[in-house]
């Protein structure tokens, strides 16, 4: 474990700069988009049963950016893929904007690991799906296209196929085609997850552009620390095994956000904090947690490389 | 650096491929060569030219080496003229020369017999037969192997039968078909699909499956509904193998004609190959079958041209071109 040196001389998690908490109120004082009631998902039947998500509860603020972190197999996946409508759960409530969500719809824009554009389509035509199943004309939906397609400077690629497309190209295309159908949420489920280190802290920087620029309320799932930190507002800590709410931390670290605040006290803060919650609870089951077995010498060279 | 010629699963270069490809014809086609025009290869009997003192002998017959040196001996222990011949074949198997000859001839001369059918006229028969039975099984064999592909429920209520029917061999229907649609072309256009058919249902049922069930997850989260999802999503995203599928099941439409063409009266290309057979004109049967062997290579062909161009975004396609 590469422990961080400056440990003790960090400000501690929750102690936030005056415009870090004004900003925070000014967000809780925002309508509730989302609210998650003791959701709970089982897996399995009689005896095999297993919890994935036990008692989750949380809520979400209009233009808020929230991030779900946790060890593998906490179940952050099966969490927005039960919001976005794709999977049932066992019990509790979701309800956006005060009504209960059933089944998937227009109105949570959900983006993928993997590249889900339609490959027939070219990327304006993709764009455009999500207006035209909802019953808007096709002159209304490609303009629409094209104004999101303009947001994202991807214009020129309008009638390219995906697979002409770069990979950090297709999922900004991805986001503006859930976009485009104006949902008041968009659920992203580890979507810079397949994308190059560099390519992927250049489409944090995209999103967050984006955000600011419009009404939307984003809910992004990750196992990137850094990112989530870089990313949210709050984020929310899962456990595994099951899957359970540990804590909701608000980042303490101030908007804008820059790649240079990857090493500020705050943000280390609360970096600190995360792999504590995650590391510790994580090391009674987990597989992953810790280094993995010592591997038996094999090589006869006396020189040794370490 | 070295040279490697067999590498797993690696491309080879487009001249390769050229190379290769012409080889895969010219090879078969030199051994023929070889063993028609080398007289000691092969050649197991002997043509006679002159039949010499042996009065069961004539000119053109041929006979079995063997036979033929005991003729040669016993006229010349007897002192009269041996028989003379030359090395020959087998008559079912005429030179590259004749067949070429016959397959040029049987365009332009008329048939033999009075009521006989010129070759392109039993081909366009055929090709008529092969024509109504692949439409005629694809009209209801691909929506329902899309729809079985797409919905469990359908799937598990049709697929089990339509699994055993399959191995039930078509030409065992013949009969029954002829029973109840007579003698002429219903039959075999119903050989035709009931050989296509019931496969035609599982390969597409399960082409449809092999969809990206992320596609259709995205497009639900993107609001698309029921029928919407099955013709904006499921239909357009299987659409290249959907056609891949037909063209493979157009070469077995194909496998099925001799078969179906022998039911109640012979007809097509079919008739004409037995025809010729029954004539021992084998050069006139082996030119009809290479053109069958043209046709379904040439519409493969041109099927694979169109599809490139119906399916740009297709990157199977792009790979085999």
């Amino acid at each position: 474990m590469n422990q961080v040196i400056a440990t003790p001389i960090l400000p501690h998690y929750l102690k936030q700069s005056s415009d870090v908490r004004a900003r925070l109120d000014r967000l809780k004082a925002r309508d509730v988009i989302l609210d998650v009631q003791n959701l709970c998902k089982l897996f399995g039947s009689g005896e095999r049963t297993t919890t994935a998500l036990n008692d989750i509860s949380f809520s979400t603020h209009r233009r808020e950016f929230l991030c779900v972190v946790g060890p593998s197999g906490c179940g952050k996946s099966t969490l927005v893929r039960i919001l976005a409508g794709l999977e049932e759960k066992t019990s509790g409530q979701v309800l956006l904007q005060g009504t209960p969500v059933d089944g998937p719809g227009p109105d949570r824009g959900m983006v993928f690991q993997g590249y889900t554009l339609f490959p027939w389509l070219t990327v304006k035509k993709n764009v455009m799906f999500g207006p035209e199943v909802n019953g808007h004309g096709k002159y209304e939906a490609e303009n629409r296209a094209m104004q999101w397609l303009q947001l994202v400077g991807l214009d020129k690629f309008a009638d390219a196929y995906p697979h002409q497309l770069s990979g950090g190209m297709k999922q900004r295309v991805a986001i503006v085609r859930a976009l485009a159908n104006q949902p008041p949420i968009l659920l992203m489920d580890e979507p810079f997850g397949a994308l190059d280190a560099q390519t992927r802290c250049r489409m944090q920087a995209h999103l967050l552009e984006i955000w600011r620029k419009i009404d939307i309320t984003i809910v992004f799932i990750t196992h990137d620390l850094d990112e989530a930190i870089f990313l949210a507002d709050r984020i929310l800590v899962l456990s595994a095994h099951p899957g359970e709410v540990q804590e909701l931390i608000e980042v303490p670290v101030p908007r804008p956000r820059t790649a240079a605040q990857l090493l500020s006290p705050p943000f280390l803060a609360a970096k600190a904090r995360l792999e504590a919650l995650i590391h510790s609870k994580s090391t009674e089951h987990d597989e992953e947690a810790g280094p993995y077995e010592m591997v038996t010498r094999l090589t006869d060279v006396t020189d040794n490389v370490e | 650096m070295k040279r490697r010629w067999l590498q797993v699963l690696r491309p080879i270069s487009p001249h390769a491929r050229l190379v290769l490809g012409s080889l895969s014809f010219v090879l078969p086609i030199v051994v023929w060569c070889i063993v028609s025009y080398v007289p000691f290869v092969w050649h197991p009997q002997i043509q006679i030219t002159d039949p010499g003192s042996v009065d069961y002998l004539q000119r053109g017959m041929r006979m079995d080496r063997q036979d033929f040196d005991d003729a040669v001996k016993d006229a010349e222990s007897e002192n009269k003229p041996p028989p003379q011949g030359i090395a020959a074949n087998p008559i079912y198997l005429p030179a590259p020369h004749e067949v070429a000859v016959a397959l040029y001839s049987s365009f332009t001369a008329p048939p033999v017999s009075k009521d006989g059918q010129w070759l392109h006229q039993s081909l366009w028969h055929s090709i008529q037969i092969i024509f109504w039975g692949f439409v005629i099984s694809s009209i209801i064999g691909v929506p329902l192997g899309v729809l079985c592909g797409t919905y469990s429920i359908l799937a598990r209520l049709n697929e089990p039968f339509i699994e055993f029917f399959r191995y039930l061999p078509a030409p065992a229907f013949g009969a029954l078909a002829v029973a109840i649609l007579g003698i002429f072309d219903g039959p075999k256009i119903t050989i035709i699909v009931i050989g296509t058919f019931f496969q035609q249902v599982l390969i597409v049922a399960n082409t449809t499956r092999k969809l990206d069930v992320a596609l259709v997850e995205a497009a639900l989260t993107l609001g698309t509904k029921n029928a919407k999802l099955l013709s904006r999503v499921v239909i357009p995203g299987i659409l290249p193998d959907l056609y891949r599928d037909q063209r493979i099941l157009l070469g077995w439409a194909w496998t099925y004609l001799i078969v179906a063409e022998l039911i109640g009266t012979t007809s097509g290309i079919t008739w004409f190959i037995t025809l010729q057979a029954r004539y021992q004109h084998f050069a006139n049967m082996y030119a009809a079958i290479i053109i069958i062997g043209i046709i379904g290579v040439g519409t493969d062909m041109v099927l694979a041209l169109v599809g490139r161009r119906l399916f740009p975004w297709d990157r199977t396609l792009a790979k085999d071109a």
